[in-house]
């Protein structure tokens, strides 16, 4: 289980996924939208995922 | 799983060609296509005085970054930044903290002009008086202002944060509109006709995705915030994100193949509607326009009738 802040939606869940791209899939996100972050550090979409891992997604829409 | 150019461990994967960059290759990779682009689109000449567009957000704050960089210890290259307050509460104040703070730090001039003082009115309160979708008369007000402003100040070139996304968006909207005319005056530089009471409009980001800006900016450790505008959710331009984000992450590199195939048919648009695009002078306030009173003047009227 990793516990996921959503930065947009100013949000934490739990979630079970053994990689970020499974990760998102099981959130709805688009990954093109989000930078994916561990311990301050970008992460790739098939980085494998801990238990207990801190997971941040990051808006990288902003507008204006 | 290492990084192209070296052993380091990969935070980003390029989406066009599946090359995977470490954080100092991406940094790398990123300044030097900016410059790339600048230098292939003819965007920067030897004479221009450039100011740069800036709210306070990630895209930016990323051209003021890469610019500043280029400049170096040249006297002669100028840069400034310029900053419009639409008058935003809890958005603008907050990004304009973190804009101001960037160019002390990096010894940049930074010129500020908002909506309450050359209109009368704070974009909230705008959006109170007159039923009209945000992101049209927001963007009208910006780009009268940006422009005045930045000819007053003596720029010959306005640099804007837009990156390939915005531009990939814009392509795809005017065309499910059936408005090509506007599409011609889109492109790395804007505009059809030269006037003098134009600031040419630079887009250095013109070929970086929103979520390469994003990564530089986040990799680079500045302090922005990656906040949406409260209001831009209601246009028509997040659904047309939404479809092209869609698309991206299934048939990837879908973006810059929009965007590279439209710079392939721009100089034929701007060709055929340079006849078209009259321009005049408001009568109300002298700014260029192509009718008889500019877009920001009639939205002003509305405002004060």
């Amino acid at each position: 289980m990793v516990n996921v802040f959503i930065e947009k939606e100013n949000k934490n869940v739990k979630a079970e996924a053994r990689t970020v791209k499974e990760l998102l899939e099981k959130l709805n996100i688009n990954p093109e939208t989000v930078l994916v972050t561990r311990d301050n550090e970008l992460i790739l979409l098939n980085e494998k995922l801990n238990n207990k891992d801190e997971i941040k997604l990051l808006s990288v829409i902003s507008g204006g | 799983m290492t990084c192209k150019n070296c052993i380091g461990k990969p935070v980003i994967q390029l989406t066009n060609n599946n090359v995977k960059l470490c954080k100092n290759h991406f940094i790398k990779y990123f300044e030097k296509k900016v410059k790339k682009t600048i230098i292939k689109f003819n965007l920067i000449e030897k004479d221009d005085k450039t100011c740069v567009a800036i709210s306070g957000g990630k895209d930016s704050i990323a051209v003021l970054n890469v610019l500043s960089k280029i400049k170096g210890k040249d006297k002669k290259f100028r840069i400034e930044a310029i900053l419009i307050d639409e008058g935003i509460k809890d958005y603008r104040d907050k990004a304009m903290k973190d804009a101001a703070s960037f160019c002390e730090r990096n010894n940049i001039k930074l010129n500020i002009f908002s909506y309450k003082e050359e209109f009368g009115y704070t974009l909230d309160e705008i959006l109170k008086k007159l039923k009209i979708m945000p992101c049209s008369i927001c963007g009208t007000l910006r780009r009268y202002l940006l422009n005045k402003k930045a000819r007053e100040l003596g720029f010959t070139k306005l640099a804007t944060g837009h990156n390939m996304d915005d531009e990939a968006q814009s392509i795809l909207m005017n065309q499910l509109r059936n408005n090509m005319k506007v599409n011609a005056r889109l492109g790395p530089i804007n505009g059809i006709k030269k006037d003098s009471g134009f600031v040419k409009r630079i887009k250095p980001l013109y070929l970086m995705t929103e979520k390469e800006v994003a990564s530089y900016v986040f990799l680079k450790g500045f302090n922005v915030r990656f906040a949406e505008c409260p209001y831009s959710d209601v246009g028509y331009r997040s659904e047309v994100r939404d479809l092209l984000n869609n698309f991206e992450s299934k048939y990837h590199g879908t973006k810059d193949s929009i965007v590279n195939s439209f710079l392939e048919i721009l100089p034929m648009l701007k060709e055929k509607y340079k006849e078209e695009s009259s321009l005049k002078y408001c009568s109300l306030c002298g700014e260029p326009t192509s009718k008889e009173k500019c877009q920001a003047c009639v939205y002003v009227k509305k405002l004060t009738d």
